[in-house]
């Protein structure tokens, strides 16, 4: 049946189809609904790890076992399962294994712009690359027969204008493969030295095949058009190249963009007067290109940084592009904020009171950097609030302990932060660290994670207990305190703070977008009380502005979680 | 020829099901359609941006500057901010609310005065209309989205029992009436 799908589910379709029994994943966005989608299908067993490097053993052992398995995360979470994804280059699989990794050029929700096509070529695993939903879907089903063949894991490469644009798709049912019976086999699994010096050569002999397939198979096609332009390409940038040129260039389109192929690029080059590479982020295929000794552009005329488009295509390449009208002044931003009631604000309003040096993490409370908390001065990675803040205390000693904090989310602490706390432990820093538990992974649209007690159906599953965990760690003093009591915050910062060991802060209480968080009534302002002092102003609450000198509330979003009445002494922000 | 509506608005107003309506709607009609979004950061307060392209065969699933043929706002400002984008000849529709962003509500800066004025004074056409008043009319604020659809609907040489139809294929069965209506009040009803 034809359908309009998000890319991201018509891979997750793709999964259903081809048969995968088993997937483990990490949300990140742009890959997350690919996970959510396939968890649709009661025939498929998913689950959300801890972390990407979880994910990613986890679905390698479902397809040593002999089933079709599947893990997913975004650009920067294969950096976290770099480590299983080079050697299970080397052991190859038994049932077809298949990863996806989403990239987000223009970086609408990420912390870097990094290319995973590298990754592809350092661990030696071929990577498809579709240009719409229809080919997710195909390449997620092809992908699995391409592990099964050559022997290996396969990666495909989503990007966020793939993963979240609807197109058409036509669908069918699914077909489950046998399972692959299990078969002991130390030579190819165990990857100690002895072992694993003889798969190399396998690796690089399976390299040669498939740049054999690259060069002959499916995955990479020729659109021959006006032969006075040549465009190589793959991905979304396919999509822009048609839109500005249609027939007027030919087009070797791409779907495998590791390995590349040789015979196949050289071919379509002596077909063609002029070439040009079009991709989005690093010169790869250009460079290849080079390396076969082709006069191209590429990066000399396009950009590295962002995303691309139609009109960016056409403009850099001499092409016409649309006029416009402008209305010539510059109008106010809308940055992303905290939501009115985002359990963060009060304990960022209490760091930035006690003029605390907040290192942050990765989730919604990154937010807290932005204006008018402007509290977090440092955002890396999944995790590196706590293990910086070792190091940060270690540098500095008494200088920095009793005013620097880590922050980071329930999720990100699962993810990444629990090591870090265990350095801490071991090594002994004074630092104070903070989990910020809104029970959920809030940034990617509210994931289930270990220490919420329910699993990705929204089943009663496993819970970890934050306290007893850093306990069992060897943290004495942890200390649990409701984010919307500012007095109370206050107190347990100043007194963590002070203490001459470690200590843990959970700040506690679910985000408020939550379905089962019940809100109290929107609160009013009582204009005879209310002199515009603007305190209640500080915490960057949206639903709190200033009309006529007076502090205004808008009902529709307020509520009620009276963070700002805490902070009026006046009196003026009331119940209704 | 390719058609492109750009549906623009802040985060949490509802322009995912009015994207959604637009592509099953054209989907019906035959056409070729893609849907672009953006989640993450963008879903919390912050600027929100949907493309709908239909025509033959569609490419590019984002919309550039000067290729809009509409841009359906659900904010005034919003309207205003994307205004490069409307194609020579192309038209806004433009709920009138105000949501401030937070440089006002810091009272940074204050909310940008005789947007509509300016963009008509830019030669555009500029279709106003207070949604959210005819939304609560309707039966709900929530509704702006289906008022914006029928004053959209009213461009377009679709018949009215095809876009009744998608709203009835799109849309919760309870809330189908109220939807129903907030179209029909965006029609001028």
């Amino acid at each position: 049946m034809k359908q309009l799908m998000l890319g991201n589910k018509a891979f997750a379709r793709g999964l259903y189809e081809a048969g995968c029994s088993i997937v483990s994943s990490y949300p990140g966005t742009p890959s997350t609904e690919v996970t959510e989608e396939a968890a649709k299908y009661d025939e498929i067993y998913c689950e959300w790890a801890p972390n990407e490097k979880v994910a990613m053993e986890v679905a390698f052992g479902a397809c040593l076992a002999g089933k079709r398995s599947f893990c997913g995360m975004k650009h920067v979470g294969l950096n976290v399962a770099a480590d299983p994804l080079y050697t299970c280059s080397y052991t190859g699989v038994n049932a077809g294994m298949v990863i996806c990794v989403a990239d987000d050029p223009g970086m609408h929700s990420s912390q870097n712009e990094q290319d995973s096509r590298h990754h592809a070529i350092a661990a030696k695993v071929p990577m498809l690359e579709p240009s719409d939903s229809a080919e997710a879907l195909l390449f997620a089903k092809k992908a699995f027969e391409l592990s099964e063949e050559y022997d290996t894991p396969v990666i495909i490469k989503m990007c966020t204008r793939v993963a979240h644009s609807q197109s058409i798709v036509d669908t069918v049912d699914r077909v489950v493969p046998e399972t692959k019976p299990y078969e002991k086999n130390i030579a190819k699994y165990v990857m100690m030295p002895g072992n694993a010096i003889k798969r190399h050569p396998f690796v690089e002999e399976r390299t040669r095949k498939l740049i054999e397939l690259a060069n002959t198979g499916e995955f990479n096609r020729v659109e021959m058009g006006d032969t006075s332009l040549g465009i190589i390409t793959s991905s979304t940038s396919y999509q822009y190249a048609k839109e500005v040129f249609g027939d007027k260039a030919s087009i070797l389109k791409l779907g495998m963009v590791n390995p590349l192929p040789d015979k196949l690029i050289t071919d379509f080059a002596a077909k063609v007067d002029k070439l040009i590479v079009i991709e989005e982020l690093d010169p790869i295929i250009e460079e290849h290109c080079k390396a076969l000794g082709l006069t191209l552009n590429g990066k000399d005329l396009l950009p590295i940084e962002g995303e691309f488009s139609q009109n960016l295509i056409a403009d850099k390449l001499g092409e016409e592009v649309p006029g416009f009208k402008s209305l010539g002044e510059a109008l106010p931003g809308r940055p992303p904020v905290m939501c009115a009631g985002c359990p963060h604000r009060g304990m960022f309003y209490t760091l930035k009171k006690n003029k605390c040096t907040v290192l942050g993490d990765i989730g919604c409370y990154t937010l807290g950097a932005v204006a008018p908390l402007n509290s977090i001065e440092m955002t890396l990675c999944m995790g590196a609030s706590i293990s910086s803040i070792h190091g940060f205390n270690k540098a500095l000693g008494a200088e920095s302990e009793g005013k620097t904090v880590a922050v980071i989310g329930d999720s990100t602490f699962m993810h990444s932060g629990m090591t870090g706390l265990a350095n801490i432990a071991y090594n002994q820093s004074n630092s104070t660290v903070i989990i910020l538990d809104n029970s959920i992974t809030g940034m990617t649209g509210h994931q289930q994670n270990p220490t919420t007690g329910y699993n990705i159906k929204g089943d009663p599953a496993g819970k970890i207990d934050l306290e007893s965990l850093c306990r069992a760690m060897g943290f004495n003093r942890i200390a649990v305190v409701d984010p919307y009591d500012l007095a109370e915050c206050d107190r347990v910062l100043k007194e963590e703070l002070a203490a001459p060991e470690p200590s843990v802060i959970i700040s506690r209480r679910p985000c408020a977008l939550l379905k089962y968080v019940k809100h109290n009534p929107p609160l009013k302002v009582d204009e005879n009380k209310c002199v515009g002092c603007k305190q209640c102003m500080n915490i960057g609450c949206p639903a709190i502005s200033m009309k006529n000198g007076k502090a205004k509330i808008d009902t529709t979003l307020c509520v009620g979680c009276k963070v700002c009445s805490q902070l009026c002494k006046l009196n003026a922000l009331q119940e209704q | 020829m390719t058609k492109n509506i750009m549906i623009v608005g802040v985060g949490g107003q509802g322009s995912l099901l009015a994207s959604k309506l637009l592509g099953h709607l054209l989907l019906s009609e035959g056409y070729d359609v893609k849907v672009s979004e953006v989640h993450g950061m963008s879903q919390r307060g912050g600027s929100v941006v949907t493309y709908v392209r239909f025509g033959d065969k569609v490419y590019s699933p984002v919309i550039d500057k000067g290729e809009a043929d509409f841009i359906v706002s659900f904010e005034k400002l919003e309207a205003a901010r994307y205004v490069e984008y409307l194609k020579e000849g192309g038209r806004i529709v433009v709920n009138t609310q105000e949501i401030d962003p937070m440089p006002v509500i810091t009272g940074a800066v204050s909310y940008p005065e005789n947007l509509i004025e300016k963009m008509e004074a830019l030669g555009i056409q500029v279709d106003a209309m207070d949604c959210l008043s005819l939304a609560e009319e309707a039966g709900s604020a929530k509704a702006v989205n289906l008022v914006l659809m029928g004053r959209l609907s009213k461009y377009f040489d679709i018949p009215r029992e095809k876009w009744e139809q998608a709203i009835r294929e799109c849309v919760p069965e309870k809330f189908i009436e109220l939807n129903l209506k907030a179209f029909a009040l965006g029609l001028g009803e």
